[in-house]
């Protein structure tokens, strides 16, 4: 049931998401003023702040599935787990080369130990330890649970990144979008880089459908209703 | 924001470098993550098939 719905619904995301970005793009760079101090780098943000966001929401998504896979022995939990790790890391993996692209001019340096950069890392190597650990176990169901624990345990990361900023006095610039209080930034600026947050959103949801789909093909091979795909019968 | 003429667009006040390596090794990495998983489809749905017709003949 579940993987002729998610087929339907990809191709909706991805034009949402091809949209979006065109048009967070054309507001981010022909909309958006310069800015006083950083000239037009600063325009690496539309790209920055939506990468970053994503790669710890996706980790939380991932977390959950996860936590549901084990509590209720669900696989297609436990595959949508697996389905997120990549598109998670891949966030992460931009979120630290576009930081170090827009630190460069701006802190004069690519790396700094910093609070934030530094837990940005770590959560690109929990992505990595667990896919790593998923493809070394080589029972599914069995994998599914050990990449659930260390998902889980790695959740803690999480606020330790976001809340890095306040905790411990970083480099890296304190949170100017938060729930609570008003954003301290340009109309243009913020709606550009809304848009382009929605549009990575779009993006996630159809990549990781299309790859939960894969993981079904791969691992349902004992169930008949495959069979009766139209794409394998062809 | 209006740029005068597209050399200035890309010289992006200077910072060219680094917002289009940005823009770019995003560009690269997004395309990559979805032409892999295409590949990776088209091995699924072949196994798949390989085992229909596999449990075919072992039927006949």
């Amino acid at each position: 049931m579940f993987y002729p719905l998610a087929g339907k619904l990809i191709p909706w995301f991805a034009v949402a998401a091809a949209m979006l970005t065109i048009i967070g793009m054309y507001v981010g760079f022909f909309m958006a003023p310069t800015d006083a101090q950083q000239g037009e780098g600063y325009r690496i943000i539309f790209l920055h702040v939506p990468v970053s966001w994503m790669s710890m929401f996706i980790y939380l998504v991932m977390a959950f599935w996860a936590a549901i896979g084990l509590a209720f022995n669900n696989r297609l939990a436990a595959m949508m787990a697996s389905a997120l790790a990549p598109t998670g890391a891949m966030f992460t993996f931009l979120s630290l080369w576009t930081g170090a692209l827009w630190g460069k001019p701006m802190w004069g340096t690519w790396w700094v130990w910093d609070a934030r950069l530094t837990s940005e890392l770590i959560l690109l190597f929990l992505y990595i330890g667990f896919m790593a650990l998923q493809s070394a176990v080589d029972e599914p169901r069995r994998a599914d649970k050990a990449g659930a624990v260390l998902a889980l345990v790695g959740v803690v990361n999480i606020p330790i990144i976001y809340f890095s900023v306040q905790w411990w006095n970083t480099l890296h610039q304190g949170a100017s979008v938060s729930l609570t209080q008003a954003p301290s930034m340009a109309a243009l600026m913020l709606i550009g880089m809304l848009l382009m947050a929605l549009a990575s959103w779009m993006y996630t949801v159809a990549i990781v459908l299309m790859r939960v789909r894969c993981i079904i093909l791969e691992r349902e091979q004992h169930a008949g209703w495959l069979d009766e795909l139209k794409e394998v019968k062809q | 924001m209006n740029w005068t003429s597209p050399a200035e667009f890309f010289a992006m006040g200077g910072y060219g470098q680094y917002v289009w390596g940005s823009f770019g090794v995003a560009l690269v990495v997004l395309c990559a993550e979805w032409l892999l998983l295409r590949q990776r489809r088209q091995a699924a749905l072949s196994q798949v098939k390989r085992q229909l017709i596999l449990r075919e003949e072992e039927s006949r």
